[in-house]
């Protein structure tokens, strides 16, 4: 008898500590999305009441004075547009080299394990390394050092991803083209880069979603400008650095304009996710 | 004719092995790329903050003082500021990216999964920027009208930790910076464990409930211990991260170079200074000064993420070897 509600205390004290944990889970799991929706939902709020379609029209500012972000969006269209230009296809070259040559070997390894820890790697070194390698060499600060910053940032993803969605395609394909006598370059490039094009294109777009709010390596390359330019080798406005500055501000209007300027930017970058996120789920199920 | 014909042939395939030769420089020459950025990042932050690290030597590591105007610069209060800031987000992060993981492998129903798993995956897609102006406008005057105020009450006057909320509760500082950075780093977390989890044979698993363990007792005593090493590797990658963010951080650490014991104080990160004071740096000295932080830092993120990707690649040789 006694043993038996011993018995019944330990299996309710299991069941208590099982609850209790699992409940827990759920309970960190709501703190999460607790978050997420707190801020979407104060950037959607604010952004929504700050924007207007004149802003697209007219360019920034003087301190307390009614503007728009015209050139700080054309300057950020331009820099990712470039960035993506110059970091998209050394990416895919990059990882095309650890999938189909590099393989087990020991500099593949080790360039895969350095590309990771640039993956995560703090983005204003970057800034910092650009910096001295551009912006100190040609003398000023450029939009042509804050592309090549993004590039940067952006290569580490592309390699990445290339490299898993070239690793997915199965190696029967390979054989079959080179058995016809297709030379190793067209295999690759006619073949294998076929199968894992939406794998590849997922990647690319995770990249410049990454990069199209990227601030910190912006501040010292680009920097930024108060008025209109599209000269690569001035400084250029971009909406990064000019929500940041018009955030940290004393003004009203300079703060409405932030908000509008980060809404613009959290619709992209979540527009972008949910495009690669999609096309990744129809990479997958292709193979 | 016949000689001819073997003639073409000849310079065709000479072509196509002349395009493989190019195709395979060329990519080997970009993933080469890699090695270059590093290598070019620690030459040329070694370089620029080399006339700081020559004139403090290993004080630079030690001293507090940090003045533009007499030329005295010492990166101990950044560096505390980076570390406090990170542990602080680690706490947060740590347990509650945890439990996602366990709720998104163990508890979750099937169909909840991939929405759930989806929307945390979210979090790491907002840019720092957006974290940081939502935490300067909206989190700070809700930490130091509520959370602030409540912390000093209850714990203001404890015996041992009670320092760590003394001051006035300004909603901007080393705390509400810990807290958002514990935030951003959950996603990163929450990724790998869930992956690391995910990797348990199904059999140890079964096993297990077969002979009557409960959820927990299964993950407690089974997925844990099996893929403890991954757990960790992700934990430095979310420390990792943390060490580094800047914008968020900036917003709202106080951009202030003092020490202070306190948590609700304004502090600095490595981070933060350098978004704040590096294009308005006045002379070489302090510029020096600032690109010898960025060293510190990006060797300091180095070590930590390394160890991640050693932690992670042990789980992974392992698996390799069981199946």
């Amino acid at each position: 008898m006694r043993s038996s509600t011993a018995m019944d205390w330990r299996y309710f004290r299991r069941r208590t500590v099982n609850i209790v944990s699992l409940s827990g889970s759920v309970l960190a799991t709501a703190f999460g999305l607790f978050w997420l929706f707190w801020i979407l939902w104060t950037t959607f709020s604010y952004g929504f009441s700050a924007f207007d379609w004149n802003m697209f029209q007219q360019n920034t500012p003087a301190p307390g004075s009614a503007g728009g972000l015209a050139n700080a969006i054309v300057g950020s269209l331009i820099m990712v547009g470039l960035a993506t230009a110059i970091g998209t296809p050394v990416g895919i070259l990059a990882g095309t080299y650890l999938a189909e040559y590099g393989g087990r070997t020991f500099v593949a390894s080790v360039i895969r394990f350095i590309n990771d820890i640039l993956l995560s790697a703090p983005s204003i070194i970057i800034g910092l390394f650009v910096y001295e390698m551009v912006v100190v060499s040609l003398g000023h600060f450029s939009a042509l050092a804050g592309a090549l910053a993004l590039a940067i940032i952006m290569l580490p993803v592309v390699i990445r991803t290339t490299e898993e969605m070239l690793r997915l395609v199965p190696n029967t394909l390979r054989e079959a083209a080179l058995a016809l006598g297709a030379p190793r370059w067209k295999m690759i490039s006619l073949v294998a880069y076929r199968a894992a094009l939406s794998g590849i294109l997922t990647g690319v777009l995770l990249a410049i979603a990454r990069i199209a709010g990227e601030t910190a390596p912006l501040l010292f390359t680009a920097l930024n400008n108060q008025f209109w330019s599209t000269n690569l080798m001035q400084p250029m406005a971009n909406l990064p650095v000019v929500i940041f500055q018009f955030a940290m501000s004393p003004y009203k209007e300079w703060h409405a304009l932030a908000w509008a300027g980060a809404l613009l930017i959290t619709l992209s970058v979540l527009a972008l996710s949910i495009v690669a996120r999609t096309l990744s789920r129809k990479a997958r199920m292709e193979h | 004719m016949n000689s001819g014909r073997s003639h073409i042939t000849d310079t065709a395939s000479g072509r196509q092995r002349m395009m493989d030769r190019i195709f395979q420089v060329m990519t080997t020459g970009s993933a080469w790329l890699v090695l270059v950025v590093l290598v070019g990042i620690i030459v040329s932050l070694f370089i620029g903050g080399w006339q700081a690290l020559a004139a403090f030597g290993p004080k630079f590591l030690v001293t507090d003082e940090w003045n533009p105007v007499t030329e005295r610069f010492g990166a101990l209060v950044p560096i505390y500021g980076t570390l406090v800031s990170s542990l602080i987000a680690l706490l947060i992060a740590v347990p509650i990216s945890f439990g996602i993981a366990l709720f998104l492998t163990e508890v979750a129903p099937y169909w909840l999964r991939r929405p759930i798993g989806t929307a945390i995956e979210l979090l790491a897609a907002i840019p720092s920027i957006i974290y940081g102006m939502w935490g300067l406008f909206v989190f700070a005057p809700v930490m130091s009208q509520h959370v602030q105020p409540w912390l000093q009450n209850h714990f203001g006057g404890a015996a041992y930790f009670g320092f760590l909320f003394q001051g006035a509760p300004l909603g901007i500082g080393m705390l509400p910076a810990g807290i958002i950075l514990g935030i951003m780093i959950i996603p990163f977390i929450t990724a790998i464990m869930r992956d690391v989890f995910a990797t348990t044979p199904k059999f140890l698993k079964e096993s297990a409930y077969a002979v009557g363990g409960t959820h927990w007792e299964v993950v407690w005593n089974v997925v844990l211990p099996y893929t403890r090493v991954g757990a960790v590797g992700g934990i430095f990658l979310g420390l990792g991260r943390a060490l580094g963010e800047t914008m968020a951080v900036t917003f709202v650490i106080g951009n202030t170079h003092r020490l202070s014991p306190s948590l609700f104080e304004p502090g600095n990160s490595i981070a933060s200074t350098l978004a704040n004071e590096f294009t308005e740096a006045v002379g070489d000295m302090h510029t020096s000064s600032l690109i010898a932080l960025g060293l510190m830092l990006f060797l300091i993120t180095f070590i930590v993420l390394s160890l991640a990707k050693f932690m992670l690649l042990s789980l992974e040789s392992r698996e390799g070897v069981k199946t």
